[in-house]
Parts: C-alpha cells; sequence; structure tokens
C-alpha cells in the first residue's frame, strides 16, 4: 500500500528532534503498548503482518499527528471493529464520556470489507523451512519490483525498479504480503540486499553511502532478465 | 503552553489518548484483558528489556574475541544464552563498526527494533524526520546527533524491513582500552546501538 507509512527518503519533515529521547511521555502510551500486548496473547489480533496493515490504514493525518502510540491505537481500533469485538459507536459513546469532543481527529478507519485471519498461525516465530532452493546467490545482481500493491508490503517504494547485489540469504520467513491479508504464510527466501546511494537518490548523492535491505524471492528479478 | 501550534499538539494526543482509554476500559470490561496483565507488562519491559542488555553483549564482544566473532557470525545463537525477553530478535545480526565503515539502523516502514536486546526505540526513531532521511542523507542525520563521520568513511544503513533485527556493535574508544566490561558497558549508549552516536 502506497500510504502516508512509506517514509524511506520523502522530504520536508525537517530535523530530527533528537531531544526526543524516551519511549513515551505519557502514561496512557505506556498502557496502549502493553494493551496491544495483551491484545495479541488474549488472541484479539492475528500476527503482527495484520497488525502493521492496520496501522498503515488509519487516517493520513492521524499517522502524522498522534505519535506512534497513537498510530497503534488507531490499527489496533481498525482491527477490534472489523473483528466485531467492539464497534465504532461504542467507542464512540465511551470516549465521549471521557471527554472527546466532536471535532477530535479519529485515527481508526476500520474497513467494511475486513480481511478474515484464521486463529491461531500455523507455528510460532516468523521463519518456515522451505523445500525448494534459493533462486540467487551472494553476489548476483537483481532488480526489484517496480510496482507497489493494494495490500501490505515490505518492499517501500524508494528501493522499487532499482539494481541491486545481493549480499546474504538469510533462509526462508513468512510472506507479510500475504500473511497480512489471512491468505497464507507463502514462506518465502529472504535476501539482504546492497544498494548504492546514486543508484536510489541520483547523481548528486553521497556516493560513500550503501542501503542494506531485506527483500523477499517475489520482490526481486533476476537483472539479466531486464537487461536482455 | 499559549502558543497555538503546542496547544494543537497537545490537543491532537488528547485526541489519541482519550481513544486508546476508551479501548482500554472497553476490553476490560468485556473481559479480554485484565488491568494486571497490563501492569505486569509494564513492569517486565521497564525491568527486564533495555539498552543494558546490547551493551552487555557489546562490552563482552570488546574483552573477548571468540564471542565477537561468533556474535558477528550468528548473533542469534550467541546470545541466546542470555535468555534476553522482550521479543523482537528472531533473527539479529550485529553489524561492526570500522575505520572505513560506520552503520546506523533504521525502520522506514514502521518503527521495527530489536526490543530484547535494546529496549522500546527512542520517539525520534519512530518519528518521520528520522525515518525519511537517514536513508537518503545519513550523513546530514548523523551531525543532528552531534556525530561527525568524515567524507572517507563509508557508510551503511540498515533498512529493517523484514524480521531480522539489526544492532551495531560500536568501536571501542582509546580511553576504554584498559577498561573493564563494567566500566565499558557504563560508556556503551543507546544511541550508539542505534549508530546514531560513536562510543566515546
Amino acid at each position: 500500500m502506497d500510504g502516508i507509512h512509506d517514509l524511506g527518503g520523502k522530504q520536508g519533515y525537517g530535523p530530527v528532534d533528537v531531544e526526543a529521547d524516551t519511549s513515551w511521555n505519557e502514561t496512557w502510551e505506556s498502557r496502549m503498548f502493553a494493551l496491544v500486548n495483551c491484545a495479541f496473547q488474549a488472541g484479539l489480533i492475528g500476527n503482527l503482518d495484520q497488525f502493521r496493515h492496520a496501522i498503515e490504514r488509519i487516517a493520513p493525518a492521524a499517522y502524522l499527528q498522534h505519535g506512534y502510540f497513537g498510530r497503534w491505537t488507531g490499527g489496533l481500533e481498525n482491527l477490534l471493529v472489523e473483528s466485531g469485538v467492539l464497534s465504532s459507536p461504542v467507542i464512540d459513546e465511551r470516549a465521549g464520556a471521557l471527554g472527546q469532543t466532536t471535532d477530535a481527529l479519529i485515527a481508526a478507519r476500520p474497513s467494511a470489507r475486513p480481511d478474515c485471519i484464521e486463529y491461531p498461525r500455523d507455528g510460532s516465530g516468523f521463519e518456515r523451512t522451505l523445500q525448494q532452493p534459493p533462486r540467487y546467490v551472494v553476489g548476483q545482481r537483481v532488480v526489484t519490483r517496480s510496482h507497489g500493491s493494494p495490500g501490505h508490503t515490505r518492499l517501500p517504494a524508494y528501493v522499487r525498479g532499482r539494481v541491486g547485489t545481493i549480499t546474504v540469504w538469510h533462509r526462508s520467513w513468512i510472506l507479510p504480503d500475504t500473511n497480512a491479508h489471512g491468505l497464507g504464510e507463502n514462506p518465502e527466501h529472504l535476501y539482504g540486499v546492497a544498494f548504492s546511494s546514486k543508484v536510489l537518490w541520483g547523481d548528486s548523492a553521497d556516493n560513500h553511502v550503501e542501503l542494506c535491505i531485506d527483500l523477499f524471492e517475489s520482490y526481486l528479478s533476476p537483472v539479466e532478465i531486464k537487461d536482455a | 503552553m499559549h502558543d497555538s501550534h503546542e496547544h494543537e499538539h497537545e490537543h491532537d494526543h488528547g485526541d489519541a489518548a482519550l481513544r486508546a482509554e476508551a479501548l482500554e476500559a472497553l476490553l476490560i470490561d468485556k473481559g479480554l484483558v485484565t488491568p494486571s496483565a497490563i501492569d505486569d507488562l509494564l513492569e517486565l519491559f521497564n525491568e527486564r528489556v533495555g539498552p543494558m542488555n546490547g551493551a552487555q553483549v557489546v562490552a563482552r564482544a570488546w574483552h573477548d574475541p571468540e564471542f565477537k566473532a561468533a556474535l558477528l557470525d550468528d548473533a542469534t545463537q550467541a546470545i541466546a544464552p542470555y535468555r534476553f525477553v522482550g521479543g523482537q530478535i528472531d533473527r539479529l545480526v550485529v553489524v561492526e563498526n570500522t575505520d572505513a565503515v560506520h552503520n546506523v539502523v533504521v525502520c522506514t516502514l514502521c518503527s521495527c527494533y530489536p526490543w530484547a536486546v535494546m529496549g522500546l526505540p527512542p520517539k525520534w526513531y519512530k518519528d518521520p524526520a528520522y525515518r525519511s532521511r537517514v536513508v537518503r542523507e545519513p550523513r546530514n542525520v548523523l551531525r543532528e546527533f552531534g556525530t561527525e563521520i568524515g567524507p572517507d568513511r563509508l557508510i551503511r544503513v540498515w533498512d529493517s524491513s523484514a524480521e531480522v533485527r539489526y544492532m551495531v556493535l560500536p568501536q571501542r574508544p582509546g580511553r576504554l582500552r584498559d577498561a573493564d566490561e563494567s566500566a565499558c558497558m557504563a560508556a556503551i549508549t543507546r544511541n550508539s546501538l542505534i549508530g546514531v552516536e560513536e562510543v566515546v
């Protein structure tokens, strides 16, 4: 999903607030951290990929304004409403009783046609065993897929359609693109891929920078095919 | 506090805070989570999960060449005996700073971070400014942390896009050449494990 969350290389966000040094400043933020973890344990959230995508789907303005645990709040609300555990009017009523005003910015935007995620998932952790051998070898040049997708993906926009080099094979892992939507674990080989900054940002880029990122096999094609 | 921008800022966080409180209250009312489970989890993270774990690992690597080699080869296995809790280290990779290479870690798509060895990330790590810029102009971003990386030193930026998590093994400064592990541990900052600072 080409959403507000895909921030790599975007410009205009200003200097880093290096003084914002703590994980949370307010009690509600720490409570939300714990609440989401408890919701996982209670089976209210199917898997981490589903939760990440629920955050990607919140109102973009709230993504920027509500801070990290505000994003978690919106993501959790999306999933609780979509699974029928809570309803938006019930949450509105409770938040209203706590002092929420009518002009409040609500982060959650629950889908009317949510994904159906089966619980519990097949196994623990994210790594899986795959019989088929990896398609690429260390040192091989690959080109990344040039397009996005309507759903969850871990291929950021700034590395799409670019040529990089395989630096390591990380064995095989659950594919977030399907796991987030309840479409199966579909484990794939995962690779560390290195890109030069000039390939990513053009000739004016700092040429003594290398970007390393972990990409699934289906995000990649052999570079020879493109050249042919 | 009378500045209009600050007021707006507070108001926005207020919206999220009230929504968060409503969700917590409703889930507790339904018996789906308990206040004690929330308290227990916070206590665990406050007391046992933090950058002291990563600092312990780095300090040992500075003193024990065999451990350092194992850590760089397969950090997940090398730190398994520590039984760190907190999660987010299904696979840990430790990357070493040298005179030629400086490493820095980010997650541009969300805010992935190796909780069990570094705790929860600071706010700036999760903010758009850091996530957007460190992949594009890392040398400038590091300068904002007061870290000057010379133009002849390669900066390697690690974008944590899958379930592999990264921690930096900073260089041991000369002043700590004869220091023991606990003195080294005290000097190793969380920011140096992310790679936005060096250990001084």
